[in-house]
């Protein structure tokens, strides 16, 4: 098997965040929920996990991250906490569905939205485009730092100089970015960073977090149990706690600790450069295959490890089937939850196919997977398929 | 008769956490226990110390920009 859909969950996740998982299961409670040993355990878990993620992200301090499930769940906390009925939030084309949908709920409860149009190539004009959407009432900027789709990165010091000074908020979805691009939030313009734990920072499914810049308030997705204030008809306001109400995912962070760690000892630098030479050389071999469009802006070195293409005359699903059935070459066809940015694309009805990379693959594994579509693609047409 | 003891209150469980880590890797003296039931605090936990600890520990405290929420006697 050959995994190249790394950009949906990494795969194989380290050794190192099974055994964390493992032991977690077996030595702690539950965090912040007592003074018992195993109780204690658990928050020393998750204050170390704190600690590391803090220092991976250059962030003030520890109390800046709150662990959620996922970046889904870190985008709808930011943007139903931060924006209100009478704001206006500025977005883009580039969007996963965890950005558009609690903004399309958003604009139905009376937030004005704007949606910057991305261009053929799935780039948006930043500098052209965000003084013109803005208005008195712009509360925020929320956008992604890397499409999903194309692999396109944003340029964060141009939008994040913006916001600065015009006092918007920027909340960035770092789904695709978060151990992949190196941050240093508390030297950017970033107010919340919400991140997945399975992807770049390989750890377990299920965990993931939220960088809150200190003192920005951010509005409670859900409140209840806390371990802190329980006389208090109000769930407490401080980070960490204020956003994560409810029993935590241990074994998930102690996972994404270890993830975290496995990261850094290869070094964040080196990991990006080798996935960086697996897509360029992707890219240049298979452009060479006949009838190949691949989306996405490739005049850049520095982009995420995502290529996705069309072949002219095969669905897109139909190639990553029988790219898994075939060859046990596992990829990812369809809209990738990113309607908007297919829409420009022009593959809103076709969708694509995409492979994404890690560190972890092979320039074999990839001359595997050109021949694989190569033989598809001349071997036989659709019809014989 | 039962000795005097002192704890130090915080205002959330990572806040204790941090003063856990942060006493432990500069060698200070105490240890976590279960907020006692006497005292009002934010977090269920409390830092246990000895009166003639309390000092050492608060000035400590003080030059590693440890956070906490009060500082109580039992008797």
């Amino acid at each position: 098997m050959i995994y190249l859909d790394q950009a949906a969950t990494s795969y194989p996740k380290p050794p190192q965040v099974v055994e964390a998982m493992v032991e977690a299961l077996q030595s702690a409670g539950n965090s912040g929920r007592g003074g018992h040993h195993l109780s204690l355990e658990a928050s020393r878990i998750a204050f170390r996990a704190r600690m590391e993620l803090a220092t991976f992200f250059g962030a003030e301090n520890p109390s800046c991250i709150a662990f959620t499930a996922n970046a889904t769940e870190s985008l709808n906390l930011a943007l139903f906490g931060v924006l209100h009925p009478g704001d206006h939030v500025i977005t883009t084309e580039l969007e996963h569905n965890s950005v558009l949908r609690p903004i399309y709920i958003l604009e139905e409860q009376g937030v004005e939205v704007s949606i910057l149009p991305a261009d053929p190539q799935g780039n948006v004009d930043f500098s052209a485009q965000l003084p013109k959407h803005l208005r008195p009432n712009t509360r925020a900027v929320v956008v992604t730092h890397a499409s999903n789709v194309t692999g396109n990165l944003v340029d964060m010091d141009l939008v994040g100089e913006f916001c600065r000074e015009h006092g918007l908020a920027l909340i960035v979805d770092a789904a695709q970015t978060a151990g992949f691009y190196p941050y240093q939030l508390e030297d950017s313009p970033i107010d919340i960073l919400c991140f997945t734990g399975h992807k770049g920072l390989c750890g377990p499914q299920g965990v993931g977090g939220v960088y809150v810049r200190p003192g920005f308030a951010v509005r409670p997705l859900k409140v209840g149990g806390s371990g802190i204030m329980t006389f208090s008809q109000a769930h407490p306001d401080q980070m960490p706690e204020a956003l994560e109400a409810g029993t935590l995912n241990l074994p998930g962070i102690a996972g994404l600790m270890a993830g975290v760690k496995y990261v850094n000892s290869l070094g964040l630098e080196e990991i990006r450069q080798r996935e960086l030479e697996l897509t360029h050389y992707f890219y240049s071999e298979v452009t060479k295959i006949p009838g190949v469009r691949v989306y996405g802006d490739f005049s850049t070195k520095l982009r995420c490890p995502i290529v996705a293409l069309n072949v002219e005359g095969f669905e897109s699903s139909l190639l990553s089937q029988l790219l898994a059935e075939e060859y046990g070459i596992y990829t990812r066809a369809g809209g990738h939850c990113a309607p908007l940015m297919h829409g420009a694309l022009g593959t809103g009805e076709m969708g694509a196919l995409r492979f994404s990379f890690s560190h972890l693959n092979t320039r074999e594994e990839l001359d595997t997977a050109l021949g694989a579509l190569r033989a598809l693609v001349l071997g036989k047409g659709e019809d014989d398929l | 008769m039962r000795q005097t003891r002192v704890v130090i209150t915080f205002h959330g469980t990572t806040e204790a956490m941090a003063w856990e880590n942060a006493c432990q890797a500069n060698g200070l003296p105490g240890r976590l226990i279960p907020l006692p039931v006497q005292i009002s605090a934010e977090c269920g936990l409390a830092w246990l110390i000895s009166p003639e600890q309390k000092d050492e520990v608060l000035q400590r405290a003080r030059q590693l920009r440890l956070h906490y929420q009060n500082v109580v006697e039992l008797t």
